[in-house]
C-alpha cells in the first residue's frame, strides 16, 4: 500500500516458454538484494560499486544452489521507470527458472509487487505524464481484478477450506482471550496458555504442509486453465489419463462415471496446463451427477481453453448441440474421439453445426493423435491465442508468503507462551496470522473479532 | 411577542458526562459558555452502573485527565472502592475501575461547574437550532428564549424522545423518570440530520436491608489504591473501602424468565430500538446462551448516602411481578425488596458518520456533538467525546487548529474514528480489542502521550507540564543508564539471579538485558544495581515497561509509522468521489456518504478495497499536479 519504502519485485515479461524473462526489482534495497544473490564469473564483483545503467553478466544463486545464468541491469534513481533504484534481471526464461529467480529475490528481502504497483509508483514519483493518469488507474484496476479472480479461482477448494478452518480456530482463540481481557470478572483465561499451545501445534504443521505443497505449485493451478467437456462416455477421462500418463480418473464404459471435477497439472512441451476433467454434460436426473454437470459448466465458463471431446462412434445428439452452442466464440479444440471405432460423425458435420475452432481426430484409448494435439496447442500458445498471465504466478507467491507469515506468527505466539508472557501478548501475533490468512481468501478483518466475541461470550454488566 | 435574548460564545446542550466536559473545556479556555440541562439536579448523573472505568474505559478516563478533563479528578474524590483489573496480564490491559458514590460524584461535578468562570448553567429544554446557510447561529428554548452563539455542542444523551419500558408499562421519560426532551429531534431532522433509535437498559435497585450477604462472595477493593488523575497524590486517597458482592442466577431464575418471555417488550416487538450486545438484558442472556446454567450477579452499592444496591448483570424490561419473582430466586435475594424497577430505555441519536473526526457536523458549520447522542454508550465514552467536542468548539471560535487524535495516539482516537467511520448498528462501547496499537496506548503512559497536547490547547497548567517534561527526561536517562551498565557474574549477582529463578551469568551483560528476561523486572535488580538513582514509582514503572516489552513496542511503533503516512494524506470534505474514474460503485457510494478526512480513514471504511485506495492515490496525485 505504501509508496517508496518497501522494495518490490515481479516478473516484468509475459510468461511464455520462449525467449527471455525479466524480473524487475524496485525500491531502496533493489541493488543490495541483487548483490547478495549475484555472482560474477570471477566471483568477486561487487554490484554496489558499479555505475548506474550498466549491464553485468553472472549467475543468480541461492546459497549453494545455482539457479540461472543471467544479465543484470543496474539503474539508479531517478532515471528509471519507477524513479526508484531498480534492477532488472534477464534470465533464460521458462516458467520454472523465472519463478525460482523471483523467489530468491523475495527470500532476500523484496516483497511481491501488488497489482499495478510499478505503474503506480512510476506515476506517484512523477515519472509519468498527467495525461497518463487514467491509463494508470485502468492498469491498477485491470491487474487487480485479475489478481482477485486468480486468487479466488486458482485456489483449490480443499485449500480454501483448510485456510478457512485455520482462521476460524484462530479467531476463536483471539475472541476468548479478548473477551476475558474485556470482562475479567466474568471470563477467566487461567490455564489457557497450555491449551492454546496444543491447538497451535497441529495448525502449524498443516500450514507447513501447505507451504511445501505450494513450493511444488500444488496449491494453485498454475497453468493455462483447461477444461475437458463432452457428453457422458465420450472419453474425457481417457484423454486426461493419456495426457497425464497415469490412471487418475475412473474409466469405465458406463456413462456418467466421473462425478467430481478432477484436476491435473500437465506439461505439454514447455507449456503448463491445468486440466480439469468434468462430469459429462447431459440432461440427467441423477442428483449427484446434476451437481457435477453444473460444476462442469461453471468450470468451462472460467477456463482459458476448452477441449471438447466428441464421441465419433455415435451420432450427434441434443447434448452435443448444447455443448456446441456453449463453446461458441470460446477458445477451444474439438477432438473427434474413438477414431479406432467405426465413425459416424465427421469434421464436415461439425463445421456445418457451426464449429469454427480447430478439429482433430484422435483415439484416446489407442493414444493416437496426441502429437497433433500437442502441435495445435503449442501453436495456439505461441501465436498468443492462449496465454499464461504472470498474475497467476505472482498470486501463488503472494499466497505462499502469507502462509509463511501466518506460520511465523503462530511460532511467535508459542514463543510468547514459552516465555511466560501474559495472554494479551498472544493476540497480537494471532491477529497477524488471522489477517495474513485473510489476504489469501481476499477477506478483510473489519468487525470479525467484535462479532465473534459477542457471538460466543456472554459479556457485560 | 417579547422574549429573552442573550449572547454567548458557545452553548452546550445537556449536562451529563459529555456536556460537563464540553462546557468545562470551553469555559476554562476563556469562552463565555452556557450549559443547558432539563434538570440542574441531574448534572453528571449516573443513571446506570455505579462505577467509572473498567477495561479500556479506565484508559479513556486517564486520557481525559491527561488532556485536562475533569472525570478523573472527580472520581478520585468520590469513589468508595477501587480496583485495578487484569493485574496479572500485560501492562497494556491493566485497567482501573472505581465504584462511585453516585450522589457525591454528581454533587462535586456540579460544584466544579458552578465555580468555573465564564460558565453559566441554565435549566431549560433546547427545542430548536438556529442556522443560517448551514452555519450555526444559536439555539431556542421551549420557553421561546433565544441564545445567540458561534458554536453549539449537542450532548443530549438518552433524553431525546426517550421512553422507559418494562412489561407493558411505557413512560415518555428520560432515565430515572426525568423529563425527556421531545422537541429537538424535529429541529435536527429539518436540518437534514439522519437519526437512529437506540435502546439500552438497567437493572433494578434494591434495598440493602433485604439482602442476605452470607450467601454471597465478598468482593474487596485493592489494598493500594491507584488514582485516575495524574494530579492526584496517591497518598491522599488511601481510605477504607466498601465491598461489592457476587452471587449467581440459577435454573429457577432462567425458568421464570423463559416462562414469561411473551410478556417482555423486547420479544413482543414493543421495543424497536437496537440494543447493545455487550450489555444484554438477563432475558437476552438466557435466550442467547441457553447452555449456561448460571450467570453472575454483582451487587454494588450506589453510594454511602443510601441503602440502594445495583444488581449488576440483571438488567431487564420484564414486568414488575416477573422482576420480583426472578430476582428472588437468586441466592441471597430470596426476600429482596425492589426500590426502583429495572427498565429498558429507547432514545433518539444520530448516525455518527455525519460527523468529522473533530466531532463537527459536516453539513452544519459550528455544530458539534458528543456522548450517547453520537450513538455511543457508557459514561467514559461520553466524557471523552464531550471533551473533544468542547475543545474543538472552542478552537473553532478562537480560530485555532482543531484537535484530532488518531488511532495511534489514544483510545479516544480509536473511539471517535470508529464512530465517524464505521457503520453503527448498536450503542458503541469501547473495547480493548478495538485498539490495534494498545501496547503503546497504555493507561500508565496516558500522561506521556497526551499532556503536551492538553498543554498546547490550554487546559494543562504550566507547572503540570514542566513536571511531565521532567518525568520524560528521568525515564529516558534511566533507560540509557540501564542499556549501558554492564555487570559481571559475581557471586552476589548470581545469588540474586538464582533467588528469582534466573540463570546465573557466565559473562558480562547489561542491566537492560536482565530486565528483558521473563522472570525478572526492574525492581528485582535493586540489590545488584549499585548506581541506581532514587526515582519515583511511576518513573520506575515506565522504565521497566519500556525495557521489558521493547521488542513488541518497537514492532507496533513501526506499524504506527506506516499508519501515519496514510493519515497524513488529507481529503477534502466536499470532494465528489463520483468524479474519480474507475472507482467501484460501492466505493463511490460509501466514500460520498462518509467523506473521510484522510486516505487512512478512507481505507477503514467497509466496502472500500485496497485497489480503490490505489486508484484514489493516483487520482489525488493528478489533482495535485494539475
Amino acid at each position: 500500500m505504501e509508496t517508496g519504502t518497501s522494495t518490490i519485485a515481479a516478473i516484468a515479461t509475459a510468461m511464455n516458454p520462449s525467449g527471455i524473462s525479466i524480473i524487475r526489482i524496485s525500491g531502496p534495497k533493489a541493488w543490495e538484494i541483487v548483490n547478495e544473490i549475484f555472482c560474477s564469473p570471477g566471483g568477486k564483483k561487487n554490484l554496489l560499486a558499479q555505475k548506474s545503467h550498466t549491464i553485468h553478466y553472472g549467475i543468480i544463486r541461492d546459497g549453494e544452489e545455482l539457479i540461472d545464468e543471467v544479465l543484470v541491469m543496474l539503474m539508479k534513481a531517478p532515471r528509471t521507470f519507477t524513479a526508484e533504484d531498480t534492477v532488472e534481471i534477464n534470465c533464460h526464461g521458462g516458467v520454472l527458472v523465472t519463478q525460482k529467480v523471483l523467489e530468491t529475490v523475495l527470500k532476500h528481502g523484496a516483497v511481491p509487487a501488488a497489482p499495478g504497483e510499478f505503474t503506480k509508483r512510476a506515476f506517484l514519483n512523477g515519472r509519468m505524464d498527467l495525461s497518463e493518469a487514467e491509463a494508470v488507474i485502468d492498469v491498477i484496476h485491470a491487474k487487480n481484478n485479475f489478481a482477485l479472480k486468480a486468487s479466488m479461482n486458482q485456489l483449490k477448494g480443499a485449500v480454501t477450506e483448510k485456510i478457512k478452518g485455520f482462521r476460524d480456530k484462530i479467531l476463536d482463540a483471539i475472541a476468548f482471550i479478548e473477551a476475558a481481557l474485556d470482562d475479567p470478572e466474568h471470563i477467566s483465561v487461567e490455564g489457557y496458555a497450555e491449551e492454546l499451545n496444543e491447538q497451535l501445534e497441529p495448525m502449524k504443521k498443516e500450514m507447513q504442509r501447505l507451504i511445501r505443497r505450494s513450493e511444488n505449485g500444488k496449491i494453485l493451478s498454475e497453468g493455462i486453465r483447461t477444461v475437458i467437456v463432452g457428453k457422458p462416455n465420450a472419453g474425457k477421462s481417457s484423454l486426461l489419463n493419456v495426457l497425464t500418463g497415469q490412471e487418475r480418473a475412473i474409466v469405465t464404459d458406463i456413462a456418467g462415471t466421473t462425478r467430481d471435477v478432477l484436476e491435473e497439472q500437465v506439461r505439454i512441451g514447455d507449456i503448463g496446463f491445468s486440466i480439469v476433467d468434468t462430469a459429462g454434460i447431459r440432461k440427467t436426473e441423477d442428483i449427484v451427477e446434476k451437481i457435477g454437470v453444473k460444476k462442469a459448466k461453471e468450470e468451462a465458463r472460467e477456463a482459458d481453453l476448452i477441449l471438447y471431446v466428441v464421441d465419433s462412434s455415435v451420432p450427434l445428439d441434443e447434448n452435443d448441440r448444447e455443448i456446441m452452442s456453449f463453446i461458441q466464440g470460446k477458445r477451444a479444440v474439438v477432438l473427434l474421439n474413438k477414431s479406432d471405432l467405426v465413425s459416424c460423425v465427421g469434421i464436415d458435420e461439425l463445421r456445418q453445426a457451426g464449429v469454427t475452432q480447430p478439429i482433430l481426430s484422435i483415439s484416446a484409448r489407442m493414444e493416437e493423435g496426441m502429437e497433433e494435439l500437442e502441435q495445435v496447442l503449442k501453436n495456439m500458445f505461441l501465436e498468443g491465442d492462449i496465454s499464461f498471465n504472470d498474475e497467476v504466478l505472482i498470486t501463488n507467491i503472494r499466497h505462499r508468503q502469507c502462509l509463511e507469515e501466518a506460520q511465523k506468527s503462530l511460532c511467535m505466539v508459542q514463543q510468547s507462551i514459552q516465555d511466560g508472557m501474559p495472554e494479551d501478548f498472544y493476540t497480537i501475533d494471532l491477529m497477524q496470522a488471522y489477517t495474513q490468512l485473510g489476504y489469501i481468501l481476499g477477506e478483510e478483518v473489519e468487525e470479525d473479532l467484535v462479532n465473534r466475541i459477542f457471538e460466543k461470550f456472554c459479556m457485560g454488566k | 411577542m417579547p422574549f429573552l435574548e442573550e449572547t454567548y460564545d458557545i452553548a452546550v446542550v445537556g449536562a451529563g458526562h459529555a456536556g460537563c466536559e464540553a462546557a468545562l473545556a470551553c469555559a476554562r479556555l476563556g469562552l463565555e459558555t452556557v450549559l443547558f440541562t432539563v434538570s440542574v439536579d441531574s448534572i453528571a448523573l449516573m443513571p446506570c452502573n455505579p462505577n467509572i472505568g473498567g477495561s479500556s474505559k479506565g484508559h479513556l478516563v486517564k486520557e481525559i485527565d491527561a488532556l485536562g478533563g475533569e472525570m478523573g479528578k472527580n472520581i478520585d474524590r468520590t469513589f468508595i472502592q477501587s480496583k485495578m483489573l487484569n493485574k496479572s496480564k500485560g501492562p497494556a490491559v491493566h485497567s482501573l475501575r472505581a465504584q462511585a458514590d453516585k450522589q457525591e460524584y454528581s454533587k462535586r461535578m456540579r460544584m466544579t461547574l458552578e465555580n468555573t468562570e465564564h460558565l453559566t448553567i441554565r435549566q431549560a429544554e433546547v427545542s430548536e437550532l438556529i442556522t443560517e446557510r448551514s452555519v450555526i447561529k444559536g439555539v431556542r428554548t421551549y420557553s421561546g428564549a433565544l441564545y445567540h452563539c458561534q458554536c453549539v455542542v449537542l450532548a443530549t444523551g438518552t433524553y431525546l424522545n426517550a421512553r422507559c419500558i418494562y412489561g407493558d408499562v411505557s413512560n415518555a421519560t428520560g432515565p430515572n423518570g426525568l423529563q425527556a426532551a421531545t422537541h429537538l429531534t424535529d429541529s435536527l431532522k429539518s436540518l437534514g440530520i439522519e437519526m437512529y433509535r437506540f435502546k439500552t437498559g438497567t437493572p433494578a435497585r434494591v434495598d440493602k436491608k433485604s439482602i442476605d450477604f452470607s450467601k454471597m462472595e465478598e468482593q474487596f477493593g485493592d489494598e493500594t489504591i491507584v488514582p485516575f488523575s495524574f494530579t492526584t497524590d496517591p497518598d491522599s486517597i488511601q481510605k477504607e473501602q466498601v465491598s461489592c458482592w457476587l452471587t449467581y442466577t440459577n435454573e429457577k431464575t432462567h425458568q421464570i424468565i423463559r416462562d414469561n418471555l411473551d410478556r417482555s417488550p423486547l420479544f413482543s416487538g414493543m421495543i424497536e430500538g437496537t440494543g447493545p450486545r455487550y450489555c444484554p438484558s438477563i432475558e437476552d442472556k438466557v435466550v442467547k446462551f441457553a447452555d449456561k446454567d448460571r450467570h453472575q450477579v454483582f451487587i454494588e452499592p450506589e453510594g454511602l448516602y443510601t441503602n440502594e444496591m445495583y444488581l449488576g448483570g440483571m438488567s431487564s424490561s420484564l414486568p414488575e411481578d416477573v422482576q420480583y419473582a426472578m430476582y428472588r430466586t437468586v441466592a441471597g435475594l430470596e426476600n429482596v425488596k425492589i426500590v426502583r424497577n429495572a427498565y429498558a430505555i429507547e432514545y433518539d441519536c444520530i448516525n455518527p458518520n455525519q460527523l468529522k473526526p473533530t466531532l463537527e457536523f459536516k453539513k452544519i458549520q459550528g455544530l458539534y456533538s458528543g456522548g450517547q447522542f453520537n450513538g455511543s454508550s457508557g459514561y467514559e465514552e461520553a466524557a471523552a467525546q464531550g471533551l473533544v467536542a468542547g475543545i474543538n468548539a472552542a478552537m473553532h471560535v478562537l480560530g485555532r487548529e482543531e484537535l484530532v487524535l488518531d488511532r495511534s495516539q489514544a483510545y479516544i482516537g480509536v473511539l471517535i474514528d470508529d464512530l465517524v467511520t464505521k457503520e453503527t448498528h448498536e450503542p458503541y462501547r469501547m473495547m480493548t480489542s478495538r485498539a490495534e496499537y494498545r501496547l503503546i496506548l497504555r493507561q500508565d503512559n496516558a500522561d506521556l502521550r497526551l499532556t503536551e497536547i492538553g498543554y498546547r490547547i490550554g487546559l494543562i497548567e504550566e507547572e503540570r507540564y514542566q513536571k511531565l517534561l521532567y518525568k520524560k527526561e528521568a525515564i529516558q536517562n534511566e533507560i540509557n543508564r540501564l542499556e549501558h551498565t554492564t555487570i559481571g557474574g559475581t557471586k552476589e549477582v548470581n545469588h540474586v539471579l538464582q533467588e528469582h529463578g534466573s540463570t546465573p551469568l557466565k559473562s558480562g551483560i547489561t542491566l537492560a538485558e536482565l530486565i528483558r528476561r521473563p522472570e525478572l523486572c526492574y525492581e528485582d535488580l535493586k540489590e545488584i544495581d549499585e548506581k541506581r538513582p532514587g526515582l519515583s514509582k511511576d518513573v520506575q514503572e515506565q522504565v521497566n515497561i519500556e525495557i521489558k516489552y521493547e521488542g513488541y513496542i518497537k514492532r507496533q511503533m513501526s506499524q504506527v509509522e506506516q499508519f501515519k503516512k496514510m493519515e497524513k494524506k488529507k481529503l477534502a470534505f466536499d470532494f465528489d468521489y463520483s468524479k474519480v474514474p474507475s472507482l467501484r460503485i460501492e466505493a463511490v457510494q460509501k466514500l460520498n456518504q462518509i467523506k473521510p478526512a484522510s486516505i487512512g480513514q478512507a481505507s477503514r471504511i467497509s466496502g472500500v478495497s485496497p485497489a480503490d485506495i490505489s486508484v484514489l492515490l493516483v487520482y489525488l496525485e493528478r489533482e495535485r499536479r494539475g
